[in-house]
């Protein structure tokens, strides 16, 4: 019962969320905002992720397929459709789920519990959209860009570990990444960033935006956004994987 | 003027608020007045709206806001204004910003017009040179003093306030009250203060209303309050020794 409390609840907030700017100016100004606070803050984290997972990759996919009748070229190609598939949009998206989903939920949770949302009501603005409304739009434009940027980085860490461990020769690590690529893969990717994405956000927006009582309850709703939006994100992975591969 | 009729709001089965009916005056100070856990806070915010309830009216010069439609209460919360216990200023924006805000948001001024608005709503809260400053480098008073810029920025109707001396210093908070009871003169605002600062009661209150067990027990003036006969007010507004002396000097003969 409460389950389904909860599903409405974030269906009326989601209402409120998507209704029209009621300043359009003070709508872009609060989205370049969200734009440096939860996308340009990303990168590094992102990069650095990407860069080790594209290098284990590589390093693993080699050792498990050191076999004289495998191609070392399939190690690039393993490589590319793991970082593609999976990592540049499953795992980044977990990583966003703790860094961006808990960054809204306490900022959120805070405004609430110092009564910053009220004061913004008692004003006579819609302040679920005026507050929510720039941050899922700042991470849809912005997590995509990330999620190519991952890709790219992935790849360029397991370059950077072929060179430096000599694990198979750099032409047929390169042979791999060109092989039998497909570019709906590179979609796929985006398809599930996007989705993925928007359950972060609106669920750290919406745990954030109901906290009741003190600086407790605030780190609490912050935890509590990880777990749901990293579960969210898993189960969301599972769907969209099975209906668009299948 | 602000109607209110049978309001009743509970939490989770537990009455706070019990059928409470009153008025509050244009022009006027009003204050409600009880001890912690009374209602105060609850009241006020059931009659702004931002709480809902179970029974009764609030009316705000003849339209019964509780009906109104979330569209049509926003429209009408642009003539309100709000000071809040904890000033509630956007922290990540500097006073001038925070003072501008309602204005960027609603008003069709230019942005010269807005930034002599907020020098004007800054001087009149007595703050000069503040513009720059964020809320986290002011002083609870001057934090006060920036929420009420910020509230009649727009020149509300109404005024409310949520224990605008808590936290407060006895003298700052006298200049808080001195403010307040300016502004409501000044912009001839229907004025409600939620307080238990019996300074506030003696020194700005038009009307007083006390909350007591979730009812309102007692309403009257600044003057009444001090002969009354009521035991629950009589127990809460002198209930320091110094309160006690002074009603006995207040009831003796010389």
């Amino acid at each position: 019962m409460r389950f389904f409390h909860y599903i409405g609840s974030y269906y009326l907030f989601l209402r409120r969320v998507f209704s029209r700017p009621q300043n359009s100016r003070m709508f872009m100004k609060q989205l370049m905002r969200d734009i440096m606070s939860l996308g340009m803050d990303s990168i590094m984290i992102v990069a650095v992720i990407s860069l080790f997972l594209g290098a284990v990759i590589t390093i693993q996919s080699a050792y498990n397929t050191d076999k004289p009748y495998i191609p070392t070229y399939l190690v690039g190609w393993v490589a590319r459709d793991s970082i593609f598939l999976e990592f540049s949009s499953t795992v980044i998206a977990l990583v966003l789920a703790g860094k961006v989903g808990s960054h809204i939920s306490s900022e959120i949770g805070t405004m609430r519990v110092t009564e910053q949302i009220d004061a913004m009501e008692i004003m006579g603005i819609n302040s679920a959209s005026y507050i929510v409304l720039p941050k899922v739009v700042a991470s849809l434009f912005f997590n995509p860009l990330l999620t190519i940027l991952s890709m790219i980085i992935g790849m360029t860490g397991g370059y950077l570990a072929v060179i430096f461990t000599h694990i198979i020769p750099t032409e047929s690590y390169l042979y791999g990444l060109r092989y039998s690529f497909n570019p709906f893969y590179v979609a796929f990717a985006l398809i599930k960033c996007v989705f993925f994405t928007f359950a972060i956000t609106t669920i750290a927006a919406f745990l954030g935006y109901h906290v009741k009582g003190g600086a407790l309850e605030v780190g609490k709703s912050s935890t509590r956004t990880v777990v749901i939006s990293s579960i969210c994100v898993l189960l969301l992975d599972l769907v969209i994987t099975q209906m668009l591969m299948s | 003027m602000i109607e209110v009729k049978n309001l009743t709001k509970s939490f989770n089965g537990k009455v706070v608020l019990d059928n409470i009916s009153t008025s509050f005056e244009k022009g006027k100070i009003n204050l409600i007045i009880g001890q912690s856990g009374s209602g105060k806070t609850v009241f006020l915010k059931c009659i702004v709206g931002l709480l809902p309830f179970e029974k009764g009216e609030v009316i705000f010069n003849g339209v019964v806001f509780n009906r109104l439609d979330f569209e049509e209460k926003q429209k009408m919360r642009q003539q309100m204004g709000m000071l809040f216990q904890g000033s509630a200023l956007f922290d990540y924006l500097t006073v001038e910003e925070n003072v501008r805000f309602p204005l960027d948001m609603f008003s069709t001024m230019s942005m010269e017009e807005k930034k002599e608005r907020v020098n004007f709503c800054l001087k009149r809260v007595n703050l000069n040179n503040v513009n720059h400053l964020y809320p986290s480098e002011l002083s609870g008073g001057m934090q006060k003093r920036v929420a009420i810029a910020r509230a009649i920025a727009l020149n509300p109707k109404y005024l409310f306030c949520d224990e605008p001396n808590s936290g407060l210093d006895p003298q700052t908070a006298i200049v808080i009250d001195n403010l307040i009871k300016e502004i409501t003169i000044e912009f001839n605002t229907t004025t409600l203060i939620n307080t238990h600062d019996m300074n506030s009661v003696l020194g700005i209150g038009d009307k007083i209303i006390f909350l007591h067990q979730q009812r309102k027990e007692w309403e009257g003036t600044a003057q009444d309050i001090l002969h009354t006969s009521n035991e629950a007010l009589n127990n809460f507004i002198f209930a320091s020794r110094m309160a006690k002396k002074l009603k006995e000097s207040l009831e003796s003969p010389h």
